[in-house]
């Protein structure tokens, strides 16, 4: 092998290392893009997939109809069901738990639902202080769906006409 | 200043002992502002190395995250320390003093201005190298009594690198003690005045760059991290220690850094010394020529560029291999200041002007 003197001088120069702090000392005065996250938030998505919430429909009565197909497709088995059926003949759940451990997220259940009623919120700041606060229990679903019906059902309408 | 503080004590205490106190006065005088700038330090690396990844770094605590220094340091001091089940207890704990003694003794020989130097010792260059050697131990004994395997490797790792770039460090000083005929760090600052061009980065300039760079390699920075590395060894030598003994680690390190930034800038820059030296129009202006004039305010200037350099480094460079490292270390770095230390003394004993 000859002697390079072009690589010599390249490596001796340290041409190589300046262009490389060129280009850190160049994004020292970019623009930063960091989001201040609870001052500033990013947009969040239609099909954004967050905390669950079993919707009713406007004369009160919950969609549920405990037909099991969430709990079927869930593949992380994180619904259990239970039901009953009614005096007059409809089925209702008596039991709608999601395991929030267990959940992954995918939206599969809300994919299932033959009539809306199971779906995934944008609400993504929530927490768990207490051993079982993960189970989500019907009960609490509901009064979630309840508080936030308008922005889920804007949501959804949203993103039908892509469905 | 001194002289007041002295008359003071010696009206009420024996001379010996107005003599210790005006010493401890002087050590709390370097040491504290040594370890506010430490902690500003690692605020600013948090800064700067956030703006080149185009983030903002700190900003919560304190306007624009000022006071961040002072939360990590509440945190560190209310953690526990942890001291491993069959860790060796007493090396375990003497560790960190050992690393941080060294980094903050060395500081007594340092001129911050004309005359303001706690030991004007006349070996001070000799003090210097065999204090910064001796942090290394430790580094050392902390990976050992830690008994784990990451801080074992790191402290292994962390002990070749040393010894191999403190010889290429002293070379290059030894370049520069030939080029003032003096040990004396006040004496080699001051056999750089003149002007900007009598500084000894100019005729020395390669051995400037393998002092920094054996610098950067001796306080075991990035790119020359390796007895760090995150992504094989988790943190290194210091993988098991919590709280204040981590953080007097942390101390140590920064401490070196400074002193590394402080001692290139003496050594090659001119320390104290203004670039505007000779430019008589600017230094004898009525305020403003104690500004362009010599003074503490240029060693910290070019202390501080230094340490923008390590920050910088850290953000741009990706980490050496090991064996790499050594490389670098023994057949380039070494080689460099041989020829650089052999020109010179071909030059200073033909009197060639450039040198001498």
């Amino acid at each position: 092998m000859s002697f390079n003197w072009k690589h010599y001088f390249k490596t001796f120069s340290l041409k190589e290392l300046m262009q490389g702090m060129g280009v850190t000392g160049k994004y020292f005065f970019e623009r930063k893009i960091t989001i201040q996250y609870p001052e500033e938030k990013t947009p969040i998505s239609n099909r954004f997939r967050g905390h669950h919430a079993l919707r009713r429909y406007p004369n009160g009565e919950e969609r549920c109809i405990a037909c099991k197909l969430c709990e079927a497709v869930c593949p992380a088995l994180a619904i259990t069901i239970d039901l009953e059926e009614r005096p007059d003949g409809t089925r209702r759940t008596t039991r709608y738990d999601i395991d929030m451990f267990k959940c992954i997220y995918c939206g599969f259940c809300e994919e299932a639902c033959p009539v809306d009623a199971i779906v995934e919120t944008n609400i993504f700041e929530y927490h768990f202080e207490n051993r079982g606060e993960n189970i989500q229990t019907k009960d609490k679903l509901l009064a979630i769906g309840d508080k936030h019906e308008a922005e889920i059902a804007k949501m959804k309408a949203a993103d039908a006409p892509y469905r | 200043m001194m002289e007041i503080l002295a008359n003071f004590f010696g009206a009420f205490l024996p001379e010996w002992m107005v003599t210790l106190l005006i010493i401890l006065i002087k050590v709390v005088a370097i040491v504290l502002p040594l370890i506010l700038l430490v902690a500003y330090a690692t605020y600013a690396e948090r800064k700067i190395i956030g703006f080149m990844q185009v983030r903002v770094g700190p900003n919560r605590v304190g306007f624009k995250g000022l006071l961040q220094p002072f939360a990590d340091m509440f945190k560190l001091i209310f953690k526990e320390i942890v001291i491993p089940a069959r860790s060796n207890r007493f090396l375990f704990l003497i560790a960190p003093l050992l690393a941080m003694g060294p980094a903050f003794a060395a500081w007594a020989v340092i001129p911050f201005s004309d005359g303001m130097v706690l030991a004007d010792v006349n070996a001070g260059l000799l003090f210097l190298l065999a204090l910064t050697s001796l942090g290394v131990y430790g580094v050392i004994i902390a990976g050992w009594a830690s008994n784990s395997k990451y801080a074992q490797l790191s402290a292994l790792r962390i002990g070749a690198q040393m010894v191999s770039y403190e010889i290429a460090m002293g070379f290059a000083l030894v370049g520069v003690l030939m080029a003032s005929g003096s040990l004396n760090l006040g004496d080699i600052v001051r056999a750089q005045s003149g002007s900007i061009f009598s500084w000894f980065v100019w005729p020395l300039f390669g051995l400037f760059l393998v002092y920094f760079i054996s610098g950067v390699a001796e306080t075991n920075r990035a790119p020359f991290d390796v007895a760090e590395g995150e992504s094989e060894i988790v943190a290194g030598f210091h993988v098991e220690y919590s709280g204040m003994a981590f953080s007097i680690f942390f101390l140590a390190e920064y401490a070196n850094m400074w002193l590394i930034a402080a001692l290139t800038s003496l050594m090659f820059l001119g320390g104290w010394l203004s670039p505007f030296q000779g430019l008589t129009f600017l230094t004898d202006m009525p305020v403003l020529g104690r500004v362009f004039g010599d003074g503490i305010h240029w060693l910290l200037l070019k202390a501080s560029f230094f340490m923008l350099l390590f920050f910088w480094f850290r953000a741009t460079f990706p980490r050496y291999r090991y064996d790499q490292i050594m490389r670098l270390g023994w057949k380039i770095l070494i080689p460099i200041t041989l020829v650089w230390i052999f020109a010179e003394g071909l030059a200073i004993a033909l009197g060639w002007k450039p040198w001498l």
